[in-house]
């Protein structure tokens, strides 16, 4: 027993425990947010879906995943082998390692690094590397053009998405997510989005640039990702499903699970710097390590199905209308919230 | 457009560099092509230099068929398969040749229950049209709804024929059933219905500004080139000719009834784009209603079998009949001899001649916005194919 | 509209547009579903329906008018005309049935379902039912037979025709022997009277015989249908 707590403590096993706890939600949550988005977009269109496994479809996401898992896993003869293997994980990779900032509750957090979400920017990029592979490996055109349209996609807005990072991070003064955070504790009026823990003059000033960069962040992290109305590179009804045309079992399994799971990242980013992470909004009632998780879970969540409901919602965009909205319209505001921000906190 | 690297000096704007233009296939089975159509794309980038469509992956030679039954009704059934999303039209355009050639005089309650099943036909054509090309557009949900409201007129057509998609209803001289007794009485429910669901998607949809900006100003189709290349239907009315053969070339008692033919106007974007033949075909929904709305309220009576012959043995001659199909004008020219099936039946089917069209006017569009052209122009291969 | 008046009513039609979709989209999730959960519920089939195919082979007169009817030849008849002497009932329209139907098939796979064939039957024998659920796992279950005479039927029919035709074939042959009889008959009795036409009298003969033997083989070849 004695051993057993001293192998706990050893740092290497225990780093190795904790990473295991936002694999295992990712795991979860991507079965809940599976069957969620179907029944959501079933609702929306006047139908049902998923009725027949367990009540009311609720086992449904158990077999497909089982599905997936047995499905036959091919390789195009001339596909090139190592990097359309590596492709998929590469994705999930650069998603589940920014996994390690998020705040999950008040007493857990993967690591508490102070360049939090300087960290979350950077490793996420990895995604783009990871789909510019699989849709070079493919060997197959269409797969080709996704992935080139995805690269200018992910490439073009991540400026308007750090742009607005930035200017959260200057109204907050802190890059490390926890302490993000904490300076939203105490209640709803304390959220960013409503102008945060300041004087009520700077407070009010603050709001209507806080409720700006909230929309660029959201409209950018939401290209990041691949939604509708952005989803051109994986556009179903041109290019047969883009880079993720030439997978099949485990490996689409992987896209799939890490589209979901950047879906959950950028939600809880934006919940995070904007609406207050996992603090409570009645203050300190219902607030506590456990009680914190399940704020934080929710409030990812309700992005999440926002995300769903906007899908499911609008058509999508064409190519050069992307880069425009990302060029043109986005990041303009954005560099003018920046200035307008700063100004604010300096005077 | 290559050149030669080695002798090139080297600059530094992107002249030097060889380019070649990618051929892609969008090829028979794609989900954007609605239905087995091939189209050869040549790309320069996201640009398309040229287009040629590949046809004949759905040919049946019905045609032929035509030219072994026994009969003339026998016709029917086959002239239903044609275009299987509208086949009460392709029904109404043999029939109008069939008359024509036997000489038949139909009574007046056979004119008014082909021109509500025609209008309801069309609307139903359109839910599919409009819905699909929603699905091009990346917008799931209003296909859904329109779909919705299909299966109550499909509901309309079981009740009075016993079939919801290939219905042998519109005989040489008459038709197969009188109306049943409830019919009326469904029809304007599902008038007030429908009201309702078109102005619900027409806002989801129609007016939604990203399908706005995908759809305006694209594959713009001008006067001049509609006219040569014989399009018909919505899309000849959408570049602003104001054309309709059930106004300028009656084949039944369209007169009768107070409607409007819709034109494009180029409310928002050009005359002659995507929006709005896409609008073009919303309109003409409402209009459809009207006319279902006015003949289902003045409905005279009658027997509707009585002008069907026992044997048809026409005199050798031919005849061509048109009538104003969603697509377009669908026309079926019969050649007789004496014998008791037609020596040749030809089908003028309007998406063909419509998707003729399409080489002109997407040279220099973007490959999603191809996509919107192909969504617009409402093709079934079944009709292009025969 | 300057360039920068338009951006900035673009941008809000972006907006305002997109949020009147949504409210559409929320508006129809909390509304009932129109899903009908086959199998479990099923739609009710309006009467006039066209699904398959059902014949009462009792009232069957065995006219093949449906055969000729069908646009896509899915009926298959074969028939054998009944001799008069047997009685094979009466259809439940009051028609006196005289024709054998030893073969009707209709392969309903090939069936186009126009209903085409359920119009000229005259004694109404063959219907179109609302039954759409008759998936087979082999093709060849879904020809479907409607004969109700066996093998064994179809062969006493046979031989029961055969028997017939040779009776009539064999009256027939003894009313021609008996008429040639009477001919020569009424010739000889001419004969007894002065004798001028004496070159008339063999010629009758022989005719007569060579009549005899060509009629018997006749009568079964052309009667027997396949």
């Amino acid at each position: 027993m004695e051993n057993f707590i001293a192998l706990l403590s050893d740092p290497i096993v225990a780093a190795i425990l904790i990473a295991f706890i936002p694999l295992v939600f990712i795991l979860v949550y991507a079965l809940v947010v599976l069957y969620g988005e179907m029944k959501m977009a079933a609702h929306i269109q006047n139908r049902l879906a998923y009725m027949e496994n367990g009540w009311h479809g609720t086992l449904q996401p158990f077999a497909d995943m089982l599905k997936l898992l047995q499905k036959e896993d091919i390789i195009p003869a001339a596909a090139d082998k190592l990097f359309f293997i590596m492709a998929p994980y590469l994705v999930f990779v650069g998603t589940y390692a920014s996994f390690a900032v998020l705040p999950f509750s008040s007493g857990f957090i993967g690591s508490n690094i102070d360049l939090g979400v300087f960290y979350l920017v950077a490793v996420s990029s990895l995604v783009v590397v990871g789909l510019l592979m699989s849709g070079w490996a493919s060997n197959n055109k269409w797969s080709l053009f996704g992935a080139l349209r995805s690269a200018a996609q992910i490439v073009s807005y991540e400026i308007p998405g750090v742009l607005a990072i930035l200017g959260v991070v200057m109204v907050l003064g802190s890059m490390n997510l926890q302490e993000m955070t904490k300076l939203q504790d105490g209640g709803i009026q304390n959220w960013l989005i409503l102008g945060g823990n300041f004087p009520l003059g700077q407070k009010l000033a603050l709001v209507p640039f806080m409720v700006i960069l909230f929309f660029i962040y959201l409209l950018s992290s939401m290209a990041e990702v691949n939604r509708t109305p952005f989803d051109l590179p994986e556009a179903e009804s041109e290019l047969v499903q883009g880079y993720n045309t030439e997978y099949s079992g485990m490996k689409f399994a992987i896209f799939y699970l890490a589209e979901y799971a950047n879906l959950f990242l950028v939600s809880a980013v934006v919940v995070t710097m904007f609406f207050g992470g996992w603090t409570s909004p009645f203050g300190s009632f219902m607030s506590g390590p456990v009680w914190s998780a399940f704020w934080f879970v929710a409030k990812g969540m309700f992005f999440v199905f926002f995300n769903v409901w906007l899908r499911w919602t609008l058509p999508r965009l064409r190519v050069d209308q992307l880069m425009y909205v990302s060029w043109k319209v986005l990041t303009p505001f954005a560099l003018a919230c920046v200035m307008a921000v700063g100004l604010i906190m300096v005077w | 457009m290559t050149t030669d690297l080695l002798n090139t000096p080297k600059t530094s704007t992107g002249k030097s560099l060889r380019t070649e233009e990618m051929v892609v296939n969008m090829g028979p089975q794609h989900p954007s092509t609605h239905g087995v159509l091939r189209l050869e794309v040549v790309l320069d980038g996201e640009i398309v230099v040229d287009v040629i469509p590949h046809l004949g992956y759905l040919h049946r030679c019905f045609e032929k068929h035509c030219e072994h039954m026994t009969s003339y009704q026998q016709v029917i059934p086959y002239v239903d398969r044609m275009d299987y999303v509208a086949a009460m039209t392709n029904e109404f355009a043999f029939v109008t040749a069939a008359e024509k050639l036997l000489k038949i005089e139909v009574p007046e309650r056979v004119h008014y229950i082909r021109i509500i099943m025609a209008e309801l036909q069309r609307i139903a054509s359109h839910l599919i049209a409009i819905g699909t090309f929603g699905i091009d557009m990346g917008a799931f949900t209003p296909f859904l709804y329109y779909f919705r409201d299909r299966e109550k007129i499909l509901d309309l057509f079981e009740m009075t024929c016993g079939a919801r998609l290939l219905y042998n209803y519109m005989w040489i001289g008459g038709l197969s059933h009188d109306l049943p007794p409830n019919f009326i009485e469904k029809t304007k429910q599902f008038i007030v219905e429908f009201k309702k669901s078109m102005t619900e998607v027409n806002d989801l949809l129609n007016y939604n500004e990203i399908f706005i900006k995908r759809t305006a100003k694209v594959g713009v189709l001008p006067r001049d080139l509609a006219i040569n290349y014989a399009c018909s239907g919505p899309m000849l009315r959408a570049s602003g000719v104001d054309f309709d053969l059930r106004r300028d070339d009656p084949y039944t008692l369209y007169d009768r009834f107070d409607w409007n033919v819709v034109v494009g106007k180029g409310e928002v974007g050009v005359v002659g784009d995507v929006w709005n033949r896409n609008m073009v075909r919303q309109n003409e929904m409402w209009e459809s209603l009207k006319i279902i709305e006015q003949a289902v309220n003045s409905l005279p009576e009658g027997d509707v079998q009585k002008a069907i012959p026992k044997r048809i043995r026409p005199v050798p001659g031919d005849a061509y009949g048109r009538v104003e199909g969603p697509r377009g004008e669908l026309g079926f020219y019969i050649v007789a001899e004496e014998n008791v099936t037609p020596f040749r039946v030809k089908g003028r089917a309007p998406a063909f001649v419509n998707l003729s069209v399409i080489n002109e006017i997407s040279k220099g569009a973007m490959l999603a916005d191809l996509v919107a052209i192909i969504g617009s122009i409402d093709i079934v291969l079944g009709e292009v194919d025969r | 509209m300057t360039a920068l008046t338009t951006y900035f009513v673009d941008i809000y039609n972006s907006v305002h547009s997109a949020m009147v979709g949504m409210k559409i989209t929320i508006g129809q999730m909390v509304s009932p579903t129109v899903t009908l959960q086959y199998p479990r519920e099923k739609k009710p089939m309006p009467e006039r329906v066209r699904n398959r195919l059902y014949m009462n082979f009792d009232d069957c007169i065995g006219c093949e008018l449906c055969a000729k009817a069908c646009p896509v030849d899915c009926i298959d008849i074969e028939v054998l005309k009944a001799p008069p002497t047997e009685n094979l009932g009466e259809t439940s329209t009051g028609q006196k049935k005289r024709i054998y139907v030893t073969k009707f098939d209709i392969d309903i796979a090939k069936c186009c379902y126009c209903g085409l064939c359920v119009y000229p039957c005259p004694t109404e024998c063959l219907k179109m039912t609302d039954v759409y659920e008759f998936s087979e796992f082999d093709r060849h279950n879904l020809i479907y037979n409607f004969t109700t005479m066996t093998p064994a039927d179809v062969e006493s029919a046979r031989a029961k025709v055969k028997v017939y035709d040779q009776e009539q074939a064999a009256k027939k042959a003894a009313a021609a022997a008996q008429a040639a009889a009477a001919k020569a008959a009424a010739a000889q009795a001419a004969q007894q009277t002065p004798a001028a036409p004496d070159a008339a009298q063999p010629s009758p003969a022989p005719k007569q015989e060579q009549g005899q033997n060509q009629n018997p083989p006749a009568p079964e070849s052309g009667k027997e249908q396949q």
